[in-house]
């Protein structure tokens, strides 16, 4: 089995969640599903999942299938609980994302009159002052990596900062995974690092394919992201997601 | 023989005629899930304007909007989750025709209601903090903590609530109300932070009836909080109403096809299915089931 770019990017999100502990694992769209299910099937079993709906599983089912032992219930109120409690990772979609970690998923354009209108700003403001928070990009390109976001529905730390310990104190922007690379934001004054390029791409695919800097430590050489083990494979392609439905966010030949 | 509690039963029509131009309006539900849209429709063809609308939003926004029922919006998040995108909704911001929006964050949502609910003015948290919800609402305020600790937080505004319209499974004819569903969403609190709370109900039954197969736990809503109970099966369509229905993705997908279409599709989704009574809808959407076989 040769891994394709959307199992580099499984693993990846699956080690985003590898070190979390014992906390619900929030995740946003297909690709983040996939990886929270099999973090929670490898590198970190205490993981507490979801059916996405409702429901803690005690397991984890293939992805849109229903899981045969419930051990929690996790209605919407109780999210919002729990990311107040804060033994929660959220991993979340990101229409634009900026050099500060700023995430926006409200409108493009000017707020008063969008020149287009998102979902809104959902829960990414209370998610970023509360809990671990990532996001996921299935399709890097400089309109989504921006220098700075239209709207802030998502905080980024040097605003977290500035809006006081009531902000910074729980605020933990962990990891940004795309189709290209993995980042988090730990460049200088908290601005986005390029942690580790997946294996096929460079780092001037990544700089072009970004609308602002992407700061790089040491001497510009960046590490590939790692091949997903042989037994994250078999999770992967028998388990997990059989149909192969990962490949419709990011394409088997990307 | 012993009174009971009086008789709330109302229909649809009576329902929309209690409300008045500028009203605060709540709606339950979430997103796509379990909406009072048998009331939504009615609204639509009643003469009501300048609604104060505040809803975790779906097609009930977007339909609202559309119709230009809406002076003011107050939302999380509006979308029908399959079709992550409203149409109808991103129409009407996109071309300027809601006069005033409030976005929260969807856990200030909660906190707001919960604070309405509680007769507070405001209760503290920290979502908002550092985002563009307190730049774009600038009347909402922060609180220091009076305590050793010192921090700064959002004084969530108490979102106050002339009427609450909010759909549930099961309710006996004096308000009593359950969900028998997988998640309550915020009924209870719609109710309680409004001045007068109408439920619609699949199902009207006995009072004893609520919990012959269903734990009492799921008895949401209390008679105390209610001023209406309408019967309304299928009313929730084409949002979910689990377990006595899914939602009807052909129908939304119809439904997103036309609101995000040309004027004239959105005309003629119109006179299929919103012209004619309660009634007339669900005998279109039953027309429209049969043809999609």
């Amino acid at each position: 089995m040769t891994p394709t770019r959307a199992d580099v990017c499984a693993a990846a999100i699956a080690d985003a969640f590898a070190d979390d502990g014992e906390i619900f694992a929030s995740p946003m769209g297909l690709l983040p599903m996939l990886g929270v299910r099999l973090c929670r099937l490898t590198q970190n079993p205490d993981l507490v999942i979801s059916d996405g709906e409702s429901l803690f599983l005690a397991s984890p089912p293939p992805l849109f299938a229903k899981g045969d032992v419930v051990e929690g219930w996790i209605p919407f109120r109780r999210v919002f609980d729990v990311v107040a409690y804060g033994k929660r990772h959220v991993m979340m979609g990101a229409t634009q994302v900026d050099r500060h970690g700023n995430q926006n998923i409200s409108a493009i354009g000017d707020f008063a009159r969008p020149t287009r209108q998102l979902l809104g700003s959902r829960g990414a403001p209370g998610n970023t002052v509360n809990n671990r928070t990532s996001y996921w990009v299935p399709k890097h390109s400089p309109r989504v990596f921006v220098e700075q976001v239209d709207v802030v529905s998502g905080v980024g730390p040097t605003r977290a900062k500035a809006a006081g310990t009531g902000a910074s104190r729980y605020h933990d922007i962990h990891r940004i995974v795309s189709n290209l690379a993995v980042f988090d934001l730990h460049g200088p004054g908290d601005t986005l690092r390029l942690l580790s390029v997946h294996p096929g791409v460079t780092l001037d695919e990544v700089r072009e394919a970004s609308g602002c800097d992407v700061h790089v430590d040491g001497d510009g050489a960046v590490p590939e992201s790692r091949l997903p083990t042989p037994e994250e494979l078999v999770l992967v392609n028998e388990v997990l997601d059989p149909k192969g439905l990962r490949f419709k966010e990011v394409p088997r030949d990307a | 023989m012993t009174k009971g509690p009086r008789d709330k039963t109302m229909t649809i029509d009576e329902v929309v005629a209690s409300l008045e131009d500028g009203i605060t309006l709540g709606i339950g539900g979430w997103g796509p899930r379990r909406k009072p849209m048998a009331l939504v429709r009615a609204i639509l063809r009643s003469d009501l304007k300048d609604l104060t609308l505040v809803s975790w939003g779906g097609a009930d926004v977007g339909l609202l909007v559309r119709a230009g029922k809406v002076r003011k919006l107050v939302y999380a998040f509006v979308s029908l989750d399959s079709v992550p995108l409203e149409p109808n909704f991103q129409k009407a911001r996109q071309e300027g025709t809601i006069p005033e929006v409030v976005e929260l964050d969807e856990g200030m949502f909660q906190t707001g209601l919960r604070a309405a609910a509680q007769r507070l003015p405001f209760l503290p948290m920290r979502a908002g903090l550092g985002s563009d919800v307190l730049v774009h609402n600038p009347w909402i305020k922060t609180v220091t903590s009076p305590y050793a600790d010192g921090q700064e937080l959002v004084a969530v505004p108490a979102l106050e609530l002339d009427v609450a319209l909010v759909h549930l499974n099961r309710a006996d004819r004096h308000g009593n109300a359950t969900y028998l569903g997988p998640d309550p969403y915020f009924d209870d609190l719609f109710c309680m932070a409004a001045e007068r709370a109408y439920v619609s109900c699949e199902q009207i039954i006995d009072t004893a009836g609520l919990t012959v197969d269903t734990p009492v736990q799921r008895l949401l809503v209390s008679r105390m909080m209610v001023d209406g109970v309408v019967e309304t099966p299928n009313g929730a369509h084409f949002t979910t109403c689990t377990p006595d229905y899914e939602r009807d993705e052909r129908f939304q997908r119809a439904y997103a096809a036309a609101a995000g279409g040309t004027d004239e599709e959105w005309a003629a989704f119109e006179e299929r299915f919103l012209r004619g009574d309660e009634a007339a809808y669900q005998a279109a959407v039953r027309t429209f089931a049969e043809e999609q076989q």
